[in-house]
Parts: structure tokens; sequence; C-alpha cells
């Protein structure tokens, strides 16, 4: 099949391009986008691009398949091209590109580092583990699955304007995983830290990041868990 | 926490509450204006200036004028720091979004005062 | 001096797993200058695939519970070649451990009582053995490993870690005296090589199922560190002892968690038969590992395998109910769903031993200290080497690990690492110095690298290396097919010494990284070649077709392979343990 990559080497390419390769596909199974991208780098080893666990936990090989943001390893060949179409393999959008489908996250990191994702406990660590109810924990899912593979936050027209104010769908997310910990104890310091019009105030409900995220994750409804907690706090 | 050169310090969360209620406000009265028009189906101009010399009426556009400046004003600077940014524009962009803003402002306070000449103008 | 950049470090961390993070933290917490180099940025390690839980015994599901009866089921689990001060070290300090990442943050699983969630394992026991099945292995739900990672990156974050992320360690830097000063690195973003000076150099680079053709590992595990100790004349312990998983998806190679089992899953063969219960009446699919894969491979090779080819069997949960398997293993029915095509809800799921885990490693101490052996045959401790987790042999899991024990043995020996280095730079250590011509030792593999204009291409060799490792060094061994595969790994070396980088750019280059990691890869499986060759008995995940018993007498100690002269030598196995009476070995039944 026909496989269309993106490519760009700094050192070499003054533009990028799309280049086309011809992968031979076995047809007995459907391959995984990231088994025909290894193909191909069989035939042209200069082709770069991230991977690690090929079972989408790891969140390396997020790309835009398509036209859609997800996953490479957990995406079927048979969902994204029509049989005889092309693959069409570009690197996440809104980020800076290193080369061909690698882009700098640098930005993306440091967005969820804003968020002060670790626990924060002002009271005494106690001998055993802090206790938590099941209900509580409850509370944690669909939160701490997230992988960072950044699929949300680049599929997002807020975050492609204004990368370094709006702390973008994974973060936020995280923001909120901290913010309904029952064992946390600085929500009103980490509410604190978002209440200003960019933060959190700049998403606008369009859910790219629900319809993209490999995990199946809801970072629009957190955002909104995050504003009714704005709101209660200044009331 | 963020901060923007023509934020004005107001937080997110005001802006947030000030574009809801003043949404709320403008639906409301679009419903009123709607509802005139439904109930006198041939509304003269009698009818019409007797209905706005009702000083609730009169309270009530005032309010809905006040509501569509601020709404107008944080909408428009949000798309401003929405499109008008550094990424964008470079190192103009503060400058230009500057300009854009302050013809936001006077377009905006144009509009104020002329909504007080008719509601409250003689 | 060289022309390389040097940088220097009190310790540097070589790998963003769950062990050097947890080393990480501790000597972040203690001031030094410490930092991480990582080939992928750290939450993408392999421990993030971790699934079931990390067993330890925090008494929340048996109040009573006692770390002396997992210390006695780890010793069992190891057949005996389990080092037993090492065990009851991690054993007796794993609640300790745990807790320290629950108040960090992991959001584990909870009981009614709103203590840690604990669920049964392959090979738990109460009561030395006698009080039946345990519960001991603390969950996440089934992503515990991905919880444990981001915990730790977050506790690292909160504590200003250096990490150098998309850094890729080439090779060690030891000096006249034998002792490791730092290593060679490429920034992969900009291909820049440095030498990364550094008073003690740990490394934590995990495992390398790659060697196999059929893994549950990810692609980055490649055995990086074992590679490099190896090509700096560093012996290596017990590396032909890989544990092959009963639970692979056939086909895919993706694990599918013990917990399955442990929630009350069992494995079928194509009769329906819950084959188990003849191959270890009491534990039946609780089993010990090894235990159970062989018994799957002998179902297969007696044609009641699942499957048009009868080469598989099937793992069957759907009389779990729909709601058990949403709450407890939620991440197996996505890659179920995924990989195998299957519904586990209403369909069962083929699965099929798959290589999983190196047993062996770097031999090291409790405090991570990496060993070499004196002409006498007495243990020395390397200067400046350290190695934890997956790439490290302490020994806590001997011949075969029970499960749940690798993320307890990541952050138990992480820590105590980590706590030990402190010590000793606060006693004053110094940098030791590197010659000019110690780098560029060093720096030859690399240099040789960089300049090839012809030979073979890297996904060949791999594919090569990976087919020979899956037929000759599989679940069942057999010496003669042992020396076959041993020649043709021979051959194979000479073909991979001239492996072609046609890519010689800076940038962001993968092929260079593939091309290296493929060397380490090879040096990790000739190890494993030679040392199960030598080990002519069966323990643990080691099983001969020719030298079916287990021959205490000889073989009750460590392999050690030496790099120089491939020469298979012996290290006694730890029987003193400090605290509690020796466990003396005895036939190990399920």
């Amino acid at each position: 099949m026909l496989v269309s990559i993106y490519r760009y080497n700094p050192e070499t390419d003054l533009k990028p391009a799309m280049v086309d390769i011809e992968v031979d596909v076995p047809t007995d199974r459907d391959l995984m986008v990231l088994d025909v991208l290894n193909l191909a780098k069989e035939k042209d080893t200069t082709i770069a691009y991230r991977r690690s666990c090929r079972e989408g936990v790891c969140g390396s090989d997020g790309m835009n398949i398509n036209g859609t943001n997800g996953l490479a390893c957990i995406t079927p060949l048979s969902s994204v091209v029509k049989p005889g179409k092309k693959l069409v393999l570009r690197p996440l959008p809104g980020l800076p590109v290193v080369r061909d489908l690698v882009v700098d996250m640098s930005i993306f990191y440091k967005q969820f580092e804003k968020v002060k994702p670790y626990l924060m406990n002002s009271e005494p660590v106690p001998n055993i583990e802090r206790l938590q109810s099941p209900e509580d924990r409850a509370k944690l899912d669909g939160l701490y699955e997230c992988i960072l593979c950044a699929c949300c936050t680049t599929s997002c027209p807020s975050f492609w304007w204004n990368p370094d104010k709006f702390i973008g769908p994974a973060g936020l997310l995280q923001a909120y995983r901290f913010l309904a910990d029952s064992r946390d104890t600085a929500a009103s310091e980490r509410l604190a830290g978002l209440e200003d019009p960019f933060s959190v105030f700049r998403c606008r409900g369009i859910m790219n990041c629900v319809a993209v995220c490999p995990k199946g994750l809801n970072p629009t409804r957190a955002i909104g868990h995050i504003r009714s907690m704005l709101i209660e706090q200044s009331a | 926490m963020v901060t923007s050169a023509t934020n004005f310090s107001r937080t997110g969360l005001s802006d947030w509450l000030v574009q809801r209620v003043s949404a709320i406000v403008l639906l409301a009265y679009s419903l009123f204006i709607f509802g005139i028009f439904v109930l006198y189906p041939e509304l003269s101009f009698e009818q019409w200036s007797g209905i706005f010399s009702n000083n609730a009426v009169r309270l009530f556009s005032m309010m809905s004028v006040l509501a569509l400046c601020g709404h107008a004003w944080i909408g428009m600077w949000t798309i401003a720091t929405d499109y008008l940014t550094s990424l964008q524009l470079g190192s103009a962009a503060t400058f230009v979004r500057l300009v854009f803003q302050l013809g936001c402002a006077l377009l905006i306070t144009v509009y104020l005062l002329w909504g007080i000449q008719i509601f409250w103008g003689s | 001096m060289s022309a390389l950049r040097t940088i220097s470090f009190d310790a540097v961390i070589v790998g963003g797993g769950g062990a050097g993070m947890r080393a990480a933290l501790q000597l972040a917490q203690s001031g030094y200058k410490t930092a991480v180099i990582s080939k992928v940025f750290p939450t993408r390690s392999h421990t993030v695939s971790a699934q079931g839980g990390i067993t330890c015994a925090i008494a929340s599901d048996d109040p009573n519970d006692d770390w002396r009866w997992h210390m006695y089921d780890t010793v069992k689990g190891s057949d005996y070649i389990g080092d037993q001060d090492a065990i009851e070290y991690m054993c007796s300090e794993g609640p300790q451990t745990v807790f320290e990442l629950e108040h960090m943050g992991l959001p584990f699983s909870r009981t009614e009582s709103g203590r840690i969630y604990q669920r049964p394992f392959g090979g738990q026991s109460k009561d030395y053995g006698n009080g039946g099945q345990a519960a001991r292995t603390c969950a996440a739900a089934d992503r515990t490993g991905h919880a444990l990672l981001h915990t730790l990156y977050q506790g690292n974050i909160k504590n200003n870690t250096v990490f150098l992320n998309e850094w890729y360690a080439t090779d060690l830097i030891k000096n006249q005296d034998g002792a490791v000063v730092g290593v060679i690195a490429i920034c992969i973003e900009t291909g820049e090589t440095v030498v990364i000076q550094s008073k003690a150099t740990v490394f934590a680079t995990g495992g390398a199922g790659r060697i196999y053709a059929s893994t549950t590992n990810a692609l980055i595990n490649t055995g990086d560190g074992v590679g490099m100790a190896l090509r700096a004349g560093f012996p290596v312990q017990d590396m032909e002892m890989w544990q092959f998983h009963p639970t692979g998806i056939y086909g895919a190679g993706t694990l599918v968690t013990e917990g399955c089992r442990g929630e009350g899953g069992y494995l079928i063969n194509k009769d329906g038969e819950r084959f188990m219960e003849r191959y270890a009446p009491n534990a039946k699919d609780l089993a010990g590992r090894d235990v159970v894969a062989r018994s799957m491979v002998l179902e297969i090779l007696e044609g009641r395998g699942c499957g048009p080819k009868g080469d598989h069997v099937m793992l069957k949960l759907d009389h779990l109910g729909e709601d058990v398997l949403n709450a407890k293993l939620p991440g197996i029915l996505e890659l179920s769903r995924t990989f195998a095509h299957v519904d586990p809800v209403k369909e069962p799921i083929p699965v099929v031993p798959t290589c999983h885990y190196m047993m062996g490693g770097i031999p090291t101490n409790v405090n991570g200290q990496a060993i070499m052996q004196d002409d006498s045959g007495a243990d020395v401790i390397i200067p400046g080497l350290f190695a934890v987790g997956e790439a490290a042999c302490v020994s806590v899991h001997g011949a075969n690990r029970l499960g749940g024990n690798s993320l307890l043995d990541l952050v138990v020996f992480g820590r105590a690492a980590g706590k030990h280095i402190e010590q000793e730079l606060a006693s004053g250590i110094e940098q030791r110095v590197a010659s000019e011509s110690d780098i560029e030792a060093a720096m030859s593999r690399l240099n040789r690298l960089n300049e090839t204009s012809s030979g073979e291409s890297v996904a060949e060799l791999r594919a090569e290396l990976q087919g020979i490792m899956q037929n000759y060094f599989g679940v069942f061994r057999k010496g003669e097919f042992m020396q076959d595969g041993i020649k043709k790994l021979e051959v194979l070396r000479e073909r991979i010494k001239n492996v072609h980088l046609v890519d010689k750019s800076n940038a962001f280059n993968t092929a260079r990284i593939e091309a290296l990691e493929l060397e380490n890869l090879f040096e990790v499986a000739e190890a494993t070649a030679i040392s199960a060759e030598a080990r002519d008995e069966s323990r643990g995940a080691h099983a001969r077709d020719d030298f079916r018993e287990r021959d205490d007498e000889n073989w009750l100690c460590h392999s050690m392979y030496f790099p120089e002269d491939k020469r298979v030598g012996k290290r006694a196995v730890n029987f003193k343990p400090k605290t509690v009476d020796t466990f003396e070995p005895k036939i190990r039944t399920y």
C-alpha cells in the first residue's frame, strides 16, 4: 500500500514535504498503523518517529493519521484507510517538528508541570497508607489513566492559539486528577493558580480532545468540574 | 497563573461569569422583543414608543445595552488574544492588539452613550 | 582533554523506569547533583506496561499477613537460587516502600475499609505454604505499573530532578583501575555526543525481552545496561533464566496480567478442560509462572492446543461477569479487544507463553553495588557502578520470578541504591578520573558505526537474532540444539559487527540508536545462550529436555558469565538471612 509520510530533516531539508513510500502490507490480518510504519522504516531507515510499548500505554507514538490524532500502535489500518487508499501520516499538529513525525513536546510537558501534578498533603504522614474509600477512589477513574501522549492537547485549537498560556486538555485533566483526590489538601492553592483568563478558561468546549483521546478519557468534563470548583470557591 | 498585558487584571472566572450572565440577559431581552412582535403583529410607532416609555422596559433595555457592552468587550478581547498573538504577528502583536482593543473600546463606548441617549434622552 | 563536551554529576542514573526514578527521587531529596539519562521520556519506560500489581505484605487483605510468608514464597518461587539476604531485605522493606508510594499519590484500588486492595497472584501462600492461597498483590486496577511510573515521575517533578530525556548512553567509561567513571551519551535530538562524568553510575536500563521474536516487552527493551557491562568486561549472572509469561496474547505478544487468573480466570485447552488441575492440583492456575508456562506448552505439544494450528490455549474470564471485569480488569478488556479481536466478557482470550522477564543481569548486593569476582572467585565490588531493577540480579528472583515481585524489586532496590549512594557521597568520595584513552576506548564502538560504508541492515540481523533465540533457547531447551544455536550466534556476531548505518545524520537519528541497541541485544543473547548451555539441569524457568531434574549438588548456585573468555563460572547463593532461619531447598510443587 501507499503510505504518505511527512518528511523533514533539519540538516538537509529547507522545507518539509509529504513523501510517498510503497509498503508491502500482509493482507491476512489487520495491521496497526505502527506496524506499517515499522515496515516502512525497514525499507527507508531514515524515517524518524517515536515508539515504545506498542500496546497503547506508553503514549510515545501519538501522530496525525489521515487527519485525526491517535496512537499508531492501537489504530487498526482498517479503521483509518479504505482499501486502495493512501495512509497519510503527519506529526501532531501545533508543536514544532524536530524531524519527520517527531515533535518537540517541551511546551506540552511545561504546561503539565504547571498544574503541580503531584499529591500535596500537609497532614502528618501515617504509618500505613492514607485511607481512601472506594467511592473517593472511584472519583479518580477516567483521570489517572492519562498517558501524556498529547493527542488531545495538540488537537485543541485553543492550544494552537495560546500554547504558552492555555494549559490544554491533558494538563487540565491532571489538574483535576489532584483536585478530585480526597488525599490532596492543596485545592485552594491549585485553584488560585488556575483562575486567570487563560489557564482553564480558554477551553471553549470544542471537544476535539474527547473525540481523539485514545484512552477514552474526557478532559472537557474535567475542565467543567474545575470551573465549578472555581465558582464554588469564589462564592 | 497566566497574565497578559491587556488583561486589566480580571480573573478568568469573572470574565466567564460576565459572559454567561450577559448572555442570559441578552437572551431574555431578545425573547422580550420577539414577544412584542408576536403579541402586536401590526405594531405601530405609537404602541412601540408607548412600550418604551415604561420605566421598567427602559431599565431592562439599559441593562441589555450594558450586557452587550460587557459581552462584546470580553468577546473581542478573547478573539484578540487568540488571533493577534506573537505566534501570528511576532513582536508587533502587543501593539496591534492594543490598537485593535482601543478601537473596540471606542466603538463600545459610542454604543453605550447612544443607548443612554435613546432610552433616557428627552 | 577530549574534544567532547563533559558534564559532571554526583550521580547519574541511566534509565527512567521505576527503578531509575525511585533511585533518582532518593538522591534528588538529598540534594546531590543527580541526573537521569533516559532514551525515552520517563513515562514511556516499560514499567508503564506492568498491570497486575506490586506484591507486598501490607496486611490489608489478611490482617495477619507476614512478610516472612512472602519471603518463603519468593525463595520457593526462585527454585532456591534467590539470595535469601536480598529476599529478606525486599520483603521486609516492602511495606514501607509501598506506603511511601501511596503517600506520593499512587491511586491504588481500595477495600471497603479504605485500605489498599490486594489480589491473589501465582505462587502466593499463607503460613509458609500451609495456609492456602494468599492475596498479597497491591493493585491499581490492572494498570499498577502505569500508576506507579507516573507517580514516581510526579514525585521527581516535585523534587526538581534533572532529566536528560531522549539521551542514549552508548558505553561505560572505565579507567585503568577498573573503576567506572561515567558514560558516553548521545543527545538524540541533536546527535551531540557527550562525556558524562559521575561519582556513581547507576544502571536502571531494564530488561532485554527483545532478544526473542515473541515477547511482551516494549520495543525499547534492548538490554542496554547489560550490553554495556559486558562490553566493559564485567560478568553477568543467571542469564539463562528468562521468564516466559503464561498469558501473552496469541499473535500480538501483548501481556495479559496474571491478575486475570488471580481474579478467578483460568486456562482451558481445546477440549475446554481446565488443564492446570492436572499439573498443579493445589495452586492450579496460580502455580509459579514457569510451571504454568511449561504445562501450556505440553498441552500444545500433546495436541490439545486451540485454533486451526493448535498452537495456543485459551484464558477464560467470561464467567466472572461484566461488572467484575469492568472494575478489576478494564485494561485487559481494552487490550483483548484491540489485539486479539476478542471480547473477554463473552469469549476466552487466545494466549501463549511469551518471553517476559530477565531474571538474570548485573550481579549486585542489596545496596545496588555491582559485583565481579577476583581470581579466587571471591566477590569484589566494582567501584562506581550500580545496577537496579530488571537490569540487575540482586538476586531476588533466582530461577523464576513471582508475579508482582518485579515492581517491588524496582522500588525497594531503587530506593536502597539511592540511600547507599547518598551515604557514599556524604562520606566524600572523589570523582575518579578517566584518561583520554579510556574515553577513546568507550567511543570506539560509536566511531566504528559512524564510519560504516557497507554491510547488512539492522532490521534483518535483528530478526535473525530473535529467530535464533526463539527457536533454540525457548521454554524447553536441549543441549545439542543450544550448541547449534551458539554456533549460529557466533556467525551472527561478525555480521552484526559489520552492520551498515546508512543514515549518518544527527537530528533524531533513530536508525543509529537501533544499530547501537542491536549490539546490546546481541551481547545479552550470547550471554543467555552460553549460560543456558552450561547449566545442565532443570531449575525454575530453565527447563532442559536432556537434564530434566534439578541438580542441587552441582547447580544450587548462580551462574556467572565472563564475557572476555566466554566462560561460565559459579557464584554461591546466599542462604544466610539476618533475622529469620534459612529456608532449606525442598522439592518444589504447587
